[in-house]
């Protein structure tokens, strides 16, 4: 990867006697959507609070557009934007007047302040609502100020942590539109979400996060490579659930698992088996199927896969 | 130096403006505002002061005014508190903290905005007191010192409101520790004279630093005021006593609100 923009290198910080992060590693290309997936209490907030000058990490080093999120914290501050969880717009202020004394903070002339203000709120479809207060508006349209809040300055990078968190579908979406139209003209976006199918739609590199520490990244697809696909049959006669099981072992190389009466699951890699030829295998040893299909796995399978956690590793024992 | 100082200042009048903003977009408060020194000056000029007779004769209601002009001042503490801990619980605070505002800006606007409010809430005050009678009788200079001496203590007290603001940092809580602020003002020669109060809430009341306000706008104003020989240095003495206690309250909450600001990383 050619000088990511965001770069962070065995990040540690802790509260007290909770390790929120324990050595993350991070680089982001420019120019690219990150998601930064992972569940409650992995640390993803944290990362983020790092990286936008909020916290102070205990040990190892990032940078955002070049600069030291600790020594030239005034200088990162003057590339990035935040909103999400932890940013917030004034309530008792019109989204007009807070978009303007945001300007101002960012050493906007007043003039240049009101015009870029105006100019936000008609990109952004909230000219209407601009007038009202803050206090009035639907959560959605509140989200929304607070991304656009974040704009200003049109900053190099863009921390949107779980942007969507507690949206209905349709505000989500409006953020996700707001979203795209951004990474169209460039801005870096580190994105911090509980919902797979929210990094699945924007994130060009997803970075998974547990115990504070990145355990997987790569595209959407990249990941769900590393657990392979899948191949499922479903036979005819469940009589010859044995015999297919065998017959599937040899052809693919690997250990089938049989949920009877009558499913076969053989984990296959990308591309080494070809459907037709276990279709030709199984019909000339008289086996007769219902349905043969290759599946990719979902996200989600990625997701808790990566993040088994002792505690459910366990319930399947049980089971 | 000289630019981040000049930004420092240019970001406080922005979060001053925007405190502003705020009056201009919820005109009921500014009725709230309103109705309040009013109800003051109408329970204690009337309904208490009716009962209670100033030593020394005089009217109670010239007696009562800097009094309630203190009080007025006091209180304005929980408005900065409320305003503090309310940007923090919500996150406004680390938005401006993740941008490039210069860090002793946000406190200076705060305290700034404040110094606003309470000259509005101190005018307020002013005309209702001029209603039922209460005159100063020592002259535009003394008169004017008498309100800059609130004002400078106003000040100093909203910094101590900025520490307890992002001390508690929501806003629930603010509300719930906000009446704590009467009795320290009610633990003074604000309504009554302190000579008839028990030795050791006497001489509480005498060192509370809200007395020597109260003494040293009676004395600029020429406001009745008790003149025992055995009162207490601050009362002696009230406008040095009142200038070092602004001086003090701005020596200890200063840092501490700085300090509690630039901490609040987490």
């Amino acid at each position: 990867m050619d000088d990511p923009i965001v770069l962070v290198e065995d990040l540690h910080k802790h509260y007290g006697r909770t390790h929120a992060l324990r050595g993350l590693d991070l680089a982001i290309r420019a120019g690219s959507v990150c998601g930064l997936l992972g569940p409650n209490g992995a640390g993803k907030t944290t990362a983020v609070r790092v990286l936008a000058t909020l916290a102070q990490p205990d040990a190892g080093r990032a940078t955002v557009a070049g600069h030291d999120v600790v020594r030239e914290a005034d200088a990162v501050r003057r590339r990035i934007g935040l909103a999400g969880q932890h940013a917030a717009v004034d309530e008792k202020l019109t989204g007009r007047d807070n978009l303007r004394m945001f300007g101002r903070l960012c050493h906007l002339p007043r003039a240049a302040a009101r015009s870029r203000a105006d100019e936000l709120l008609e990109r952004f479809a909230l000219t209407e609502a601009a007038d009202r207060v803050v206090a009035t508006y639907s959560g959605g349209m509140r989200r929304r100020l607070d991304v656009i809040a974040s704009l200003i300055v049109a900053p190099a990078v863009l921390f949107l942590d779980e942007p969507t968190t507690g949206l209905d579908p349709r505000s989500r979406n409006e953020i996700w539109d707001c979203m795209r139209e951004l990474v169209a003209d460039g801005t870096t976006v580190l994105l911090t979400t509980q919902y797979l199918d929210e990094a699945d739609q924007l994130a060009d590199q997803i970075v998974v996060v547990d115990h504070g520490r990145a355990i997987a990244s790569g595209t959407p697809d990249e990941l769900k490579a590393t657990i392979g696909d899948r191949l499922d049959v479903v036979l005819a006669d469940p009589a010859a659930l044995r015999p297919a099981g065998h017959l599937l072992a040899g052809v693919t190389g690997s250990e089938p698992t049989t949920s009877p009466p009558d499913r076969i699951s053989v984990p296959i890699a990308r591309g080494s088996v070809s459907l037709a030829g276990v279709v030709r295998g199984l019909d000339d040893a008289g086996i007769a199927v219902a349905d043969v299909a290759v599946r990719r796995p979902t996200l989600d399978e990625v997701f808790l896969r990566l993040t088994e956690r002792p505690a459910g590793q366990r319930l399947e024992a049980v089971r | 130096m000289t630019t981040r100082l000049r930004w420092a200042f240019a970001d406080g009048l922005t979060l001053v403006g925007r405190e502003v903003g705020h009056l201009r977009r919820a005109p009921g408060q500014l009725v709230g505002s309103l109705i309040f020194p009013a109800l003051l000056v109408l329970m204690f000029g009337y309904v208490f002061g009716s009962a209670i007779a100033v030593p020394g004769g005089g009217n109670y209601r010239e007696y009562l005014m800097p009094g309630l002009f203190v009080m007025v001042t006091v209180t304005g503490v929980m408005a900065t508190t409320m305003v503090v801990a309310t940007d923090a619980g919500r996150g406004v605070l680390d938005r401006f903290k993740a941008m490039p505002v210069a860090r002793s800006a946000v406190p200076l606007g705060w305290t700034g905005a404040d110094i606003l409010i309470g000259l509005f809430s101190t005018f307020t005050m002013v005309v209702c007191g001029l209603i039922v009678g209460w005159r100063p009788h020592n002259g535009v200079a003394a008169t004017l010192a008498a309100f800059g001496l609130l004002t400078l203590m106003r000040y100093a007290l909203s910094w101590a409101g900025v520490f307890l603001g992002l001390v508690v940092r929501d806003e629930e809580t603010a509300d719930r520790i906000m009446p704590l602020v009467f009795p320290v003002t009610m633990v003074s020669n604000t309504f009554v004279p302190t000579e008839g109060m028990p030795a050791w809430l006497r001489t509480l009341s005498e060192w509370n630093p809200v007395s020597a306000l109260v003494a040293a706008c009676r004395q600029l104003f020429g406001n009745p005021r008790p003149a025992g020989t055995d009162l207490a240095w601050p009362l002696a003495h009230p406008i040095p006593a009142t200038l070092l206690w602004s001086v003090v309250l701005l020596v200890i909450f200063v840092p501490l609100a700085v300090r509690a600001y630039r901490r609040k990383s987490r």
